[in-house]
């Protein structure tokens, strides 16, 4: 699955995108997944400590982090938008 | 009609166009959002737009596409820039046409306040102190929630 990281996702887990191997996504949910990713690396575990302020899209649709991953492609991990 | 690009835009010359040869259109509200150089009692020098490739662009096309649902609109024209911008540099443009003025003004309002919340842009800005991710207001939000309060009292 591709792996996106926007804003200071990116500057803490020092990577804009990756490729991970998932499998069960039928039953893994985002919140799963950031669990397993917080617990890759010291950067990882900083951009996802206060989980408030994680906003994740599935297949560039927002999700709340109990949705199950299934069929998705590529997920997004950032920080509330401040555009405009 | 929505954009996203790096290079600026011509206000007058987008509200010519959308406007061209048609002659249902009474009122058009034209909203340029712009760079300060203070924000939060902070010098800012550059600001960086970054956005979501993909999700941007169909972000703002559901946004548009709702305010169509909610006014009258004959047309209407969001361009949202990116990369890096300089105190002055114009950064959104939001353009509403309508028969009649209410529903113009109203749905620009709209369409910036749901941009603001709902499409993937972030900004980070650098100046004497540093660079820094800016955080998001919640007036901001405030300001998106009173569309879905109405909308619900309908």
């Amino acid at each position: 699955m591709k792996v996106l990281y926007f804003a200071w996702f990116r500057d803490r887990i020092g990577m804009a995108e990756e490729e991970i191997e998932l499998n069960g996504t039928d039953t893994l949910t985002v919140r799963d997944f950031i669990g397993d990713l917080a617990g890759r690396g010291e950067g990882y575990a900083t951009a996802f400590e206060d989980m408030n302020v994680v906003h994740v899209a599935l297949d560039m649709q927002e999700v709340d982090h109990d949705t199950l991953i299934g069929g998705a492609s590529e997920i997004a991990f950032y920080p509330p938008f401040t555009g405009g | 009609m929505v954009r996203v690009q790096t290079e600026d835009f011509d206000p007058g010359a987008e509200m010519d166009k959308l406007v061209a040869g048609r002659t249902d259109i009474g009122a058009t509200v034209t909203f340029v959002g712009h760079m300060r150089s203070r924000n939060e009692d902070r010098d800012v020098e550059t600001m960086t737009l970054e956005h979501y490739p993909g999700m941007a662009e169909k972000a703002l096309s559901e946004i548009e596409t709702e305010a169509h649902k909610r006014w009258p609109l004959q047309a209407s024209t969001v361009i949202h820039r990116v990369g890096p911008l300089k105190p002055g540099d114009r950064i959104v443009l939001v353009i509403t046409a309508s028969a009649h003025r209410q529903a113009a003004f109203e749905a620009a309002a709209f369409l910036m306040d749901w941009l603001k919340t709902k499409a993937p842009f972030w900004k980070k800005e650098s100046g004497p102190e540093g660079e820094s991710w800016v955080s998001s207001r919640s007036t901001d939000e405030d300001a998106a929630q009173r569309w879905t309060a109405s909308a619900k009292s309908e």
